[in-house]
């Protein structure tokens, strides 16, 4: 019977190892054949003949990609959005959650629905869509002829963060606040000397998920940026795509390198900031998912 | 409120009478003048309503507003007026929607939008279990944190990477080149034929389904392994040696120890997978559909982004998108219902 049980774990064993080392080498696979695909030659990936290695290693592809303006431009119209995204979105939802998470706030209970509402319901894509053209009036008839502020400012709050924010903060003892207080502290500097430091991973975390979403935002840039000179890096790399695989607009192509190195190329260099800042930040990932598990 | 007499009266020990309860002066003087109070606590407290201030703008201007926009449903659209001023239209659209002329195609995007999360309840929903119980029988660290980091990595791409990625891996055939490298792969083990894998997947409505689901579970399944390997861990280790002194083998504890153990988690991720059935991510789908595919791709959302922003029926697609999210809006508030009365986690 003993050893009956211990077959049954070994083999248990061995398919968790198998099948976990195949769906993580899946994960990485697409991401290595894109390099290879990157750097190899045109009949090598026209042909297919890339499969995990490089052929005719060339770096045209890469060199194309770098002279192009355009997409150094997006790269820094993306660097602006996610830069000053992240840091409207925090300021906006760190002060609105350090207030949701005051028990002696008046009408808590309906501030919070305001808030959770939005997560039950949305008005759909195009009443937003009206909703942001409105507002580009708005901002044009103010001055702000730039669209990228009208992205920046309108878009990506998300009542989801606001809420692991404020359960943060709830979390904080009201004795700290209390001797703040007592020691002469105003609002502003109990949130900026006590609220902040003590929830600084929580914080790590939503700055990651604001982040995370303005750097990966593509539709209503799309929508909303007419300057194709404002667009951001997702919106470059769809517009490649699209232009890279129509067979009418590629028919002249003739390169040392495939046109499809150029996707290749592009996603690679789109990926790699994430991979370099990955490992500092996969805790803080991993920390926000477990925290989902809100209540009020 | 029930009161009693001892609320409005207080005995004062030292002059031997009876007086009325300052507290309760107070309380009454509330209740007799609410908003007076209402201001004049708003006004000693002020700091902390005007840090309620961006949050409260931002979500009217940008959240609501949009809501307020959606009156446009019931009107006759008109470039110039605002919309309360619109003239009303009834139910046309709606009436058009669900058995007019645009009942085939709305019938179809709801039917897809279904389809498409209920395949990913069946197919989706299991593998993060399935790979949390795996990361858990890997006893060296090294090996089990590479898998993850691994596996966490593809939920960092954005959609549009990740689509790109999908679109080139399994793209059609042209005079000059051959096809992605999937397809080619799927046709040397025989799966598909060469014809479809010169044609390009992505242009054959059968794999569409399939195509979403898989890239779907390659791009979320390590990420969402992290609930249930956290439910795993927190199991004590004290139950897995009790469970052996009776004399349980692996399979016998898995089955008496980790899954009741993880057992709560299933159920409140599967109570929030079933209420979020209607309510699928547009931009996959946006990015991956074309017009080969739309029997089996389009959602109610690109119905609505394709008919409203593309095609200026605005009215038509608030319509279509309304009904889908108001029964996703029931779906979800039951959903939480069923959770909070079957264990004390809810979402919201």
């Amino acid at each position: 019977m003993k050893r009956k049980l211990e077959i049954s774990e070994r083999i248990f064993k061995v398919i968790s190892y198998t099948f976990l080392c195949l769906f993580a080498l899946a994960c990485l696979y697409p991401f290595l054949y894109a390099v290879s695909a990157a750097i190899s030659g045109a009949h090598a990936v026209d042909y297919c003949e890339v499969v995990l290695f490089p052929k005719d290693i060339q770096f045209d592809a890469f060199a194309k990609m770098f002279n192009d303006n355009m997409f150094w431009n997006s790269y820094s119209n993306t660097l602006f959005l996610t830069f000053y995204g992240t840091v409207w979105a925090l300021f906006v939802a760190i002060l609105g959650a350090y207030a949701l998470s005051k028990k002696r706030l008046l009408f808590r209970r309906a501030f919070n629905f305001f808030l959770v509402f939005t997560m039950l319901f949305s008005a759909g894509l195009v009443p937003q869509y009206l909703n942001y053209l409105a507002t580009k009036d708005v901002f044009n008839a103010v001055g702000i002829t730039d669209d990228k502020w009208l992205v920046v400012i309108a878009m990506g709050m998300a009542a989801m963060n606001i809420i692991l924010l404020r359960n943060a903060f709830e979390g904080v003892p009201s004795e700290i606040e209390e001797a703040a207080i007592v020691d002469g502290a105003t609002e502003f500097q109990v949130l900026r000397k006590v609220y902040i430091p003590m929830c600084k991973s929580t914080i790590a975390t939503v700055t990651l998920f604001f982040a995370l979403s303005r750097w990966n935002g593509y539709f209503w840039a799309r929508q909303m940026i007419s300057n194709s000179n404002e667009h951001p890096l997702q919106v470059f790399i769809r517009l490649r795509l699209e232009q890279y695989t129509d067979p009418e607009q590629m028919a002249g192509w003739n390169e040392v390198f495939s046109s499809d190195s150029v996707i290749y190329a592009l996603i690679v260099c789109s990926i790699v900031p994430i991979l370099i800042i990955y490992p500092f930040i996969q805790k803080y990932f991993a920390k926000g998912v477990n925290a989902g598990g809100v209540k009020e | 409120m029930a009161t009693k007499a001892a609320d409005f009266l207080i005995y004062d020990a030292q002059a031997g009478v009876y007086r009325e309860n300052p507290e309760q002066i107070v309380r009454d003087d509330v209740e007799k003048h609410y908003w007076k109070h209402v201001c004049l606590t708003i006004l000693k407290d002020w700091r902390l309503y005007v840090m309620l201030v961006p949050m409260l703008l931002v979500f009217l201007f940008w959240r609501y507003l949009p809501m307020y926009e959606l009156l446009g449903c019931f009107k006759v659209p008109d470039e110039v007026k605002p919309v309360a001023e619109q003239y009303f239209s009834g139910f046309s659209y709606f009436k058009s929607l669900l058995a007019g002329t645009d009942a085939t195609e709305f019938w179809r995007a709801l039917r897809n939008t279904f389809l498409l999360s209920f395949y990913g309840l069946c197919f989706g929903f299991p593998m993060p279990i399935i790979l949390a119980l795996f990361f858990n029988e890997i006893r060296s660290n090294i090996v089990r944190s590479t898998c993850q980091v691994l596996t966490y990595l593809p939920k960092f791409m954005s959609t549009v990477v990740m689509t790109s990625l999908v679109t080139m891996l399994v793209k059609q055939g042209a005079l000059t080149s051959g096809y992605g490298i999937i397809s080619q792969a799927l046709e040397a083990l025989g799966i598909i034929s060469q014809d479809v894998a010169y044609k390009g997947l992505l242009n054959n409505p059968d794999f569409f389904r399939v195509i979403y689901q898989v890239s779907g579970i390659w791009e979320g399944a390590g990420y969402d392994s992290i609930v249930y390997f956290a439910a795993i861990i927190a199991i004590s280790p004290t139950s897995y040696e009790a469970a052996q002194i009776d004399g349980a083998g692996k399979m016998s504890q898995m089955r008496y120890v980790v899954l009741p153990g993880i057992l709560s988690t299933v159920v409140i991720m599967l109570i929030t997978r079933i209420g979020a059935l209607l309510n699928i991510g547009y931009e996959k789908v946006l990015l991956l559909y074309n017009t080969n595919t739309y029997v089996t791709a389009d959602v109610v959302s690109t119905f609505a982004q394709r008919k409203g922003i593309e095609g200026g029926q605005k009215g038509l697609a608030s319509a279509a998108e309304m009904m889908n999210n108001v029964i996703s809006m029931l779906l979800v508030i039951s959903a939480n219902t069923i959770a909070r009365k079957a264990s004390d986690t809810s979402l919201y």
